[in-house]
């Protein structure tokens, strides 16, 4: 019964998956190669590539791709759903317990130590994606990309000057970049 | 009642739509949904969305979708967290379907590389201008504590590679002893 499988592998992928993103993706070759050869090789290599060139948590475009290829369009949706499954369970209730003692001295004291620490989170992914897409490692050595540098604080300048929203900057900077490309 | 289906519709529609635009990992969609909910409609406050993204972290799963279920929660009830969850999980499902039929065009195609690079500049600068406003939020607040929590953190994460689970948990415990200590003075 394959829907069953692919609900039950996805579920620990969704369940065992802490911290997001890339630390799912040694869980997600386990279960699709090493346990149920559902994948081989390159084709798990094909997901990572296809992830990374579209929007979503890897974890849940594995789901949708694994699935539509083991069990077509209903596979696709039970693999996506055990996915979520755990998140849904386990997150709903850390919400509820959050909004329900959120005013508690100890919980208070918890959430504003985390506060900046998330904030640090959050700067450090953002640098490692500003410098992969500025500076370039290839052949050994470090050469800034002028014209990502270029767009970069174009957007920086659209976003906080100009108040743009975000998603709109985001399409500019990539139709600036397919422009130059094609004009020069 | 016509206004709390108002509210589903549009929890489900802002949703999506940022799900849609979330290239490069979960800190992308929690940075968009930032500038969507708390600077454009004000759902939610600065500290609120805080404290979401470190509750998404600390449980499994993707944090997109975590802090989908954190944010419908917060601003509609359980029904809210249907709706977000839809909205979140459902244009990756419909792109990987759609995109997993035409791979190998999709994958050599020059305007889709092209498009994609230029987004990622664009992405970065979203992530710095969100980062710069949290950070001036914190620093605002005058706490000497609590600034360098912000900068000791940074450098453990990004420089030492100290794993993100342990960051979250040290600083709660610093939290809970913060507590403690500040009770005991105060008695």
């Amino acid at each position: 019964m394959i829907y069953l499988q692919l609900f039950i592998s996805f579920i620990q992928i969704g369940l065992f998956s802490f911290g997001g993103g890339y630390a799912a993706l040694p869980l997600i070759e386990h279960q699709v190669i090493d346990v149920n050869a559902w994948l081989s090789f390159t084709e798990f290599t094909d997901l990572v590539t296809i992830s990374q060139m579209t929007p979503g948590p890897i974890a849940i475009n594995a789901a949708t791709f694994v699935g539509l290829k083991m069990g077509g369009f209903l596979g696709a949706a039970v693999a996506t759903f055990g996915c979520i499954l755990p998140s849904c369970i386990i997150v709903s209730i850390l919400a509820y317990v959050y909004m329900k003692y959120k005013n508690m001295a100890v919980m208070q004291g918890i959430l504003k130590s985390l506060r900046p620490a998330v904030v640090s989170l959050i700067a450090s992914a953002g640098l490692s994606i500003i410098i992969a897409a500025v500076i370039s490692t290839s052949q050994g050595y470090l050469e800034v990309k002028y014209d990502m540098a270029v767009i970069f604080i174009l957007a920086i300048i659209l976003l906080k000057v100009k108040k743009m929203n975000p998603v709109t900057v985001m399409v500019i900077c990539g139709v600036i970049n397919t422009g130059i490309y094609f004009i020069l | 009642m016509e206004n709390k289906e108002n509210k589903f519709l549009k929890l489900f529609l802002c949703t999506f739509y940022l799900s849609a635009f979330t290239f490069g990992g979960g800190y992308v969609i929690i940075t968009l949904m930032k500038k969507k909910f708390v600077d454009e409609l004000g759902w939610i406050d600065n500290n609120e969305m805080l404290d979401l993204v470190a509750i998404s972290q600390s449980a499994p799963g993707p944090i997109a979708v975590n802090g989908a279920i954190m944010l419908g929660y917060k601003t509609a009830g359980w029904a809210g967290v249907f709706f977000s969850v839809l909205g979140t999980v459902l244009p990756p499902f419909i792109i990987i379907s759609i995109v997993s039929l035409f791979y190998e065009i999709f994958k050599t195609n020059i305007i889709v590389r092209l498009m994609l690079e230029g987004m990622q500049s664009g992405v970065g600068a979203v992530i710095a201008a969100v980062v710069y406003d949290m950070a001036a939020g914190i620093v605002k607040e005058k706490s000497g504590i609590s600034i360098s929590i912000m900068i000791i953190t940074f450098i453990c994460v990004y420089f030492l590679n100290v794993n993100v689970m342990i960051a979250i948990v040290v600083c709660a415990l610093i939290g809970v002893f913060r507590t403690v200590f500040n009770m005991r003075r105060s008695k």
